[in-house]
């Protein structure tokens, strides 16, 4: 008996049973469910005194809004955040996973870890699984050594660059820092930046809208600034539509409330065919 | 017949090949209100294809008469083709006929038009709304290969699937008894049809920028803009 | 009985067009020679499905009193920068502006049509010349035609201009696609430039003339820095009432300050 219950215990990692049934359904036609994209933009840079990201609040599924205020800037460690874009649940599973072995690390080691060990973590990762785990990254944060933005793309490769964007924004939004960029900018200068690189994914691109987030990391310090600003608000409507009670009908006169047990119901359906063998039929 | 010889493909260095499509999808929603006297017709302005935003004030209401005005949306340069086909074709037959064409013919040429081209159709979602002869408001429907329905109400284009029931509940009165179905005034079709714009665009990417909305009665037509998002 | 008596019974829409096509009036030809640009040959047909040697963005905006469009000068041959002090702006005549991306082949065989049209124009000698609006529509049509048999012209174009002394700017592209707008972009530029440009018009504000040649030197220059398609090297059309020219090239202004900064990965 307990034998059967430690057989069904799911390791640790991913579970591939089903890769080789659903290749098979895939080709003969099956169309597999949507997953939740965060078609996004995200930017970081880095100022005077260390290192703002941003990121829009826009989540959706094909050319649905099915989030119209997530949040893509995730926790890393107390000195470090990632903007993710992408699919939604890889982005927030691999932040997730990178934090906890974040703070493993730093319980080991007893120091605050450095940036660049996050970086490799995530790249491992993610070279790992080949681009199979859609997660276009940009980490920031501030060491002992310094302030960073790293560019981390799905398959593995990483850039290390004073200003990135990533996303389906990504060139709206760097069309604002290769032209407006410059370096050792003021805490104000940068977020004024950040803010109008997220806005202009925000205007320009579909896959982005809603709100603006910042996360301003400093040497000993961080503002997460959730909806720094609402760049777009939720139109006003001009009717109301609240039903009146009555509003529908009730159709039956009395109330009749019979209880027919299953099989009774399903023997006056169809006869003195079994259920069982309806259900395998055909 | 000459038998078909298989030549080598000349590769060109340098050349990538991209493959043609005819069509593109270019967004936009319609909605269309008609009432005992009145017809209301309403599109969004936003042009776009894939994540870009061509133009935030493209108009996609064509008037086509004093009585009739065509909303079209779908593949843009198709109903650039359509319009100006229709157009024309109802220049020649105010000149054949000495008169103007009425909703229910336009109606009936929009339907043949567009079945002509039945295997390589007009990749787009028409709405025709208009006065008929007798001066009630209609709305007609089609699908991209002609078939037409005559309605009172009827939502088209990206978000259609997300307005049409809307329409259903707050003009049709789905949900109540026929007894109790409500008249709709001109007012409450107007408030209906911009509300729901204000929450398409809420949740369709490809609606949105502003909403134009023209009005039909026997005294004219009008026209009246509202903002919508532009993310 | 009567069927055969001619005055009695006449067609149903004689000699009109069957649904789709257009009448037919006297005197002109009928469209025998429509089919031949595209005809099958002996063993069928070779179509362009793709380009070949490409311009990429274009970039055009409305400012009060005129009309600017901006390229940069170089025709690639696929991932090689091939030819680089070629014009993709053009002046048309003093009321008109054009701009070219996409197969500059095909560019060239309609501009020679679009020039046969101004020497028309002009053998009339009665100071009329054609307006933007028409060329961007016949733009329109001779596009749809090639999408619609399938073998289209690989361009992207923006069409500018005074139109009754008012400036238009229009964008066409390979489907018969058109819209206009007070920016609009081609390429590339539709991802870079456009942000930057709609982020200075804020509603229903035009810029000035220097403005907005100072807002396309800062969009060529972010072109320069991201498309791997682009030089620094462009050229300005302009449209006023004063008539239309063409200036530069002109180089991007460039920063490379930023290179020392990236160090490792």
């Amino acid at each position: 008996m307990n034998m059967e219950l430690v057989r069904n215990v799911p390791k640790g990692g991913f579970n591939f049973d089903n890769c080789k049934r659903n290749e098979m359904l895939l080709s003969s036609g099956f169309q597999h469910p949507k997953t939740v994209k965060t078609g996004t933009t995200i930017a970081g840079i880095i100022f005077k005194d260390g290192v703002i990201l941003g990121a829009d609040t826009r989540a959706t599924e094909g050319p649905i809004v099915s989030d119209k205020n997530c949040s893509k800037i995730h926790y890393l460690a107390k000195n470090m955040y990632c903007c993710g874009a992408g699919t939604a649940a890889d982005t927030e599973m691999t932040t997730d996973l990178i934090a906890s072995q974040l703070e493993m690390h730093r319980l080991n080691t007893g120091r605050q870890v450095p940036v660049v060990a996050a970086n490799t973590l995530l790249k491992q990762f993610l070279f790992r699984y080949q681009g199979h785990i859609s997660a276009a990254l940009v980490l920031g944060g501030v060491d002992k050594t310094g302030s960073y933005i790293y560019c981390i793309h799905p398959h593995g490769s990483t850039d290390k660059l004073p200003y990135a964007t990533m996303g389906s924004g990504s060139l709206a939004a760097m069309s604002v820092f290769e032209s407006r960029w410059k370096p050792d900018m003021t805490e104000e200068e940068g977020k004024l930046l950040v803010r109008d690189a997220i806005a202009a994914g925000v205007f320009n691109d579909l896959g982005s809208g809603s709100n603006i987030d910042l996360c301003v990391i400093r040497k000993d310090s961080v503002d997460y600034l959730r909806n720094y600003e609402l760049a777009n608000l939720k139109g006003k409507r001009h009717g109301d539509y609240r039903f009146k009670p009555g509003t529908t009908e009730l159709v039956g006169k009395e109330e009749i409330i019979e209880v027919v047990p299953f099989e009774a119901f399903h023997k006056k359906l169809y006869g003195d065919e079994t259920a069982e063998a309806m259900e395998v039929g055909a | 017949m000459h038998k078909i010889q298989s030549f080598p493909e000349y590769q060109v260095p340098g050349a990538q090949h991209q493959d043609f499509s005819p069509y593109e999808s270019n967004g936009g929603s319609i909605v269309a209100i008609a009432g005992e006297d009145y017809v209301v017709i309403a599109a969004d302005t936003r042009l776009s294809s894939g994540y870009t935003i061509h133009t935030r004030k493209q108009n996609k209401l064509f008037q086509l008469s004093e009585k009739t005005v065509l909303g079209s949306t779908g593949c843009w340069c198709d109903t650039l083709a359509l319009t100006s086909l229709v157009n024309a074709r109802m220049q020649m037959y105010e000149h054949l006929h000495l008169k103007t064409m009425s909703t229910e013919a336009v109606a009936q040429m929009l339907s043949i038009l567009m079945y002509n081209r039945r295997f390589f159709p007009y990749y787009v979602s028409n709405v025709l709304a208009g006065l008929d002869s007798e001066g009630k408001g209609v709305v007609y429907s089609y699908d991209p290969i002609g078939h037409c329905e005559r309605t009172t109400y009827r939502a088209g284009g990206s978000a259609g699937t997300l307005l049409q029931p809307v329409l259903d509940n707050q003009i049709g009165g789905k949900d109540r008894d026929v007894k109790n179905k409500p008249k709709v005034p001109l007012e409450k079709a107007k408030e209906v049809a911009k509300d729901a714009f204000i929450s398409a665009a809420e949740r369709d990417i490809y609606t949105g920028d502003s909403v134009i909305l023209k009005v039909i009665t026997k005294d004219g037509i009008t026209e009246e803009e509202v903002q919508l998002r532009k993310d | 009985m009567y069927s055969h008596n001619n005055f009695i019974q006449t067609e149903l829409w004689k000699g009109g067009p069957v649904p789709g096509q257009f009448y037919n009036f006297p005197g002109t030809s009928q469209d025998i020679n429509a089919g031949n640009i595209t005809a099958p040959g002996l063993y069928g047909s070779n179509r362009s499905s793709s380009p070949i040697t490409t311009g990429t963005s274009v970039i055009g905006v409305k400012f009060d009193g005129g009309v600017m469009i901006a390229a940069d000068n170089l025709v690639s041959y696929g991932s090689l920068a091939r030819y680089q002090d070629v014009q993709r702006v053009f002046k048309i005549n003093e009321k008109t502006i054009i701009g070219a991306g996409g197969d500059f082949a095909d560019f060239q065989s309609l501009k020679r049509s679009i020039d046969q049209k101004m020497v028309e124009d002009m053998c009339y000698q009665d100071d009329i010349e054609m307006q933007p609006k028409s060329l961007y529509n016949w733009l329109t049509r001779i596009l749809y035609n090639r999408r619609s048999r399938v073998n289209p012209l690989w361009l992207e174009m923006v069409v500018g201009g005074m139109q009754d002394g008012v400036p238009f700017l229009g964008h066409v592209d390979l489907r018969g696609r058109a819209y206009e707008d007070d920016v609009v972009a081609t390429g590339f530029g539709k991802h870079f430039a456009l942000p930057l440009v709609r982020e200075q018009i804020s509603e229903g504000r035009l810029l000035s003339q220097s403005e907005a040649s100072q807002v396309l030197r800062k969009c060529m220059e972010v072109l320069y820095y991201r498309d791997c398609r682009a030089i620094s090297k462009y050229s300005v059309a302009v449209s006023t009432a004063q008539g239309t020219i063409v200036q530069g090239p002109f180089e991007v202004n460039q920063n490379w300050q930023l290179a020392t900064l990236v160090k490792g990965y």
